[in-house]
């Protein structure tokens, strides 16, 4: 970025007086054209909440907001139709906190064995191929859990009663998988930034690399760390096609990993698949959920932002 | 012993002569090396999983024959195939010059010490994590029934375009940043203007950059699916899009359609489009990892 200049007037014949050309046409158009389109991702998020507000406070005339967020039933497209939005968010943490459970160890072991241990070239290899996870559809991750994870789950199961078709368990786990990319990328730019004299000095005074691992580098990239998973919390919460395909599509206030539930997302999606009037309160009911994922996403991501800021303004 | 050359990286363990390596240090370092390898060794499970399943069905009649109910052993994806290439194509029209653009205005022309470009920065950062559903919701409420373009070719491609527009700038903006600030002083100094030395020397040197991150946009469009089924993609289609007024399916909502039904036919059949839809990613993620590291100029 060129730094602003300031303009300021010199008196004609004085040093410092410069000629101006006079700004050109073509070049005030091209401005006036960047300056639309950079107004294109503001008007989104304007967009966002539009199509968000009207159809919410319509809703909320219709339901009590006390009895969305509080009420444990929820069937809103069937009659009578009940609004309480708990079983969603209950199975939605459900799915994220499995999904944490896997993503959390397995993104930091890997961002610390890439950032610490790895040669150049183990690097170089492991890497991408990480990344290609990132790259996978969920719908096909979706697919697996279904088809491969839970019938193996079914067979394998030790003691008890087997998960269920559906159930959150499997969804849990491959969204883990898919989430280590994410957790992994980010830690490891914050523990790359750790300058190598802290590592250095630890060595000198005759740390092993597990020990410069753990108690040198990891505390001094924690809030970079903190803020990838705070961003793999945000993208569980916001995943739809995994959890609509293999978790099912019953609402279910359980904490019972082995039953199937329905999250937030996932009724979205299955009430958006039925072609619901415009103005019902069913599909007002989308706009809704819609807005409560919005606003639980866009904290975790203002946390995240704000966390990754900070990291990185203390080694500048 | 005799010492080995220096290497400048990775920051290695100085190596002296005790005691060997703790039985602690080398279950920690097994269990990183763990953690990596399921990724890893999920990744090749997965892909095992889709070959072999769906090997008997990855025939010509997946691309020449369309979406059958009845007879799933001659049912194919050709209109999911030929709708993703349409959808696609307006996206990439769409969002790649208003990306490149909001990019070129942020890092060449926008003050940071004004509220409203930070404004917009923080913003695209936001929108770059919004969970795709809810661009679903935006294109239902505002571009589909909002403005009545339907659910058409149109309203996919535009609702796909804002979900991967944050990426488009934000990589593009890494791609302008590395230009190194003497290229245009020298070109400012020559009497050239602000968008001269933009057009012929900036933008040349950045485009390796913004490739790369526009093919990993679009490989990310054309894997979506959540937003697309608010969309009207579900319906069945058994025709080719003419236009952008079009219905249209796409891949990754035909698989998640054949994954609905329960015969053991549409397994396969899900898992051969799925072969299909993996070889197109595979191919564009490794041209841009192509394009990053052969174009990439080192300053």
């Amino acid at each position: 970025m060129t730094p602003r200049t300031r303009r300021r007037r010199a008196a004609p014949g004085s040093p410092g007086f410069l000629r101006r050309s006079q700004s050109r046409w073509g070049e005030r158009a091209v401005r006036v054209l960047l300056v639309a389109a950079a107004l294109v991702s503001v008007l989104t998020t304007v967009g966002i909440v539009v199509a968000l507000i009207p159809p919410v406070v319509d809703f909320f005339g219709k339901v009590d907001f006390g009895k969305f967020i509080t009420g444990t039933d929820w069937s809103p497209l069937f009659e009578p139709p009940q609004f309480g939005v708990l079983p969603l968010v209950t199975a939605t943490l459900v799915v994220t906190v499995i999904a944490l459970l896997v993503a959390v160890p397995l993104g930091l072991g890997a961002a610390v064995y890439l950032s610490e241990y790895a040669s150049h070239r183990v690097r170089g290899i492991f890497k991408p191929v990480l990344e290609v996870l990132a790259g996978i559809p969920t719908v096909v991750y979706g697919f697996f859990a279904l088809r491969a994870i839970t019938p193996l789950l079914q067979r394998y199961w030790p003691g008890g009663d087997p998960p269920q078709v559906f159930n959150a368990l499997s969804a849990g786990f491959v969204m883990g998988i898919m989430i280590i990319p994410t957790i992994a990328s980010l830690a490891e730019d914050s523990m790359a930034a750790v300058p190598r004299s802290l590592r250095d000095g630890a060595y000198a005074l005759g740390s092993s690399r597990m020990q410069v691992s753990t108690r040198v580098v990891f505390p001094a990239a924690l809030s970079g760390i903190v803020a990838a998973v705070v961003l793999g919390v945000s993208r569980a919460i916001g995943e739809t096609m995994i959890v609509a395909i293999a978790a099912g599509g019953r609402p279910n206030l359980t904490f019972n990993p082995l039953e199937g539930m329905q999250t937030m997302t996932a009724f979205i999606a299955a009430a958006g698949i039925g072609d619901l009037p415009t103005g019902s309160t069913g599909y007002q009911t989308i706009f809704a959920v819609g807005l409560l994922l919005f606003a639980i996403t866009l904290v975790m991501n203002l946390i995240s932002i704000r966390l990754v800021r900070r990291y990185r303004e203390v080694y500048e | 012993m005799i010492p080995t050359a220096v290497t400048a990286d990775p920051p290695e363990a100085p190596r002296l002569k005790g005691r060997r390596t703790p039985l602690r240090e080398q279950f920690f370092r097994l269990s990183l090396w763990a953690s990596l390898a399921i990724g890893v060794l999920f990744l090749v499970g997965l892909l095992t999983y889709v070959v072999v399943e769906g090997w008997p069905r990855l025939n010509s009649k997946l691309w020449t024959n369309f979406p059958d109910i009845i007879d799933p052993s001659n049912a194919g994806a050709q209109s999911a195939i030929t709708g993703t290439i349409w959808v696609i194509s307006f996206t990439a029209l769409y969002c790649l010059p208003t990306g490149v653009l909001t990019a070129i205005y942020l890092e060449e022309y926008a003050d940071r010490d004004r509220w409203w470009n930070r404004a917009v920065e923080i913003n695209i950062q936001n929108l770059a994590a919004v969970p795709s559903i809810v661009y679903g919701i935006l294109g239902l409420g505002v571009i589909s029934r909002g403005l009545g373009f339907g659910q058409t070719v149109l309203t996919a491609s535009l609702t796909l375009s804002l979900l991967v527009l944050p990426i488009v700038i934000i990589s593009s903006r890494e791609a302008i940043r590395a230009v190194p600030q003497s290229i245009r002083q020298a070109s400012l100094s020559l009497g050239a203007t602000r968008w001269q030395t933009i057009w012929r020397q900036v933008l040349p040197a950045a485009v390796p950059g913004m490739a790369t991150g526009s093919i990993l946009a679009l490989s990310r469009a054309i894997g979506e699916a959540a937003p697309l089924l608010l969309l009207g993609g579900l319906t069945f289609i058994t025709f080719n899009p003419t236009g952008v007024q079009s219905q249209f399916t796409v891949l990754p909502i035909q698989i998640f359609n054949w994954i609905s039904q329960s015969r053991a036919e549409f397994t396969a059949l899900a898992s051969a489009a799925i072969v299909v839809l993996l070889v197109i990613l595979l191919v564009m993620n490794s041209l841009a990892i192509w394009l990053r590291n052969h174009f990439t100029h080192r300053w």
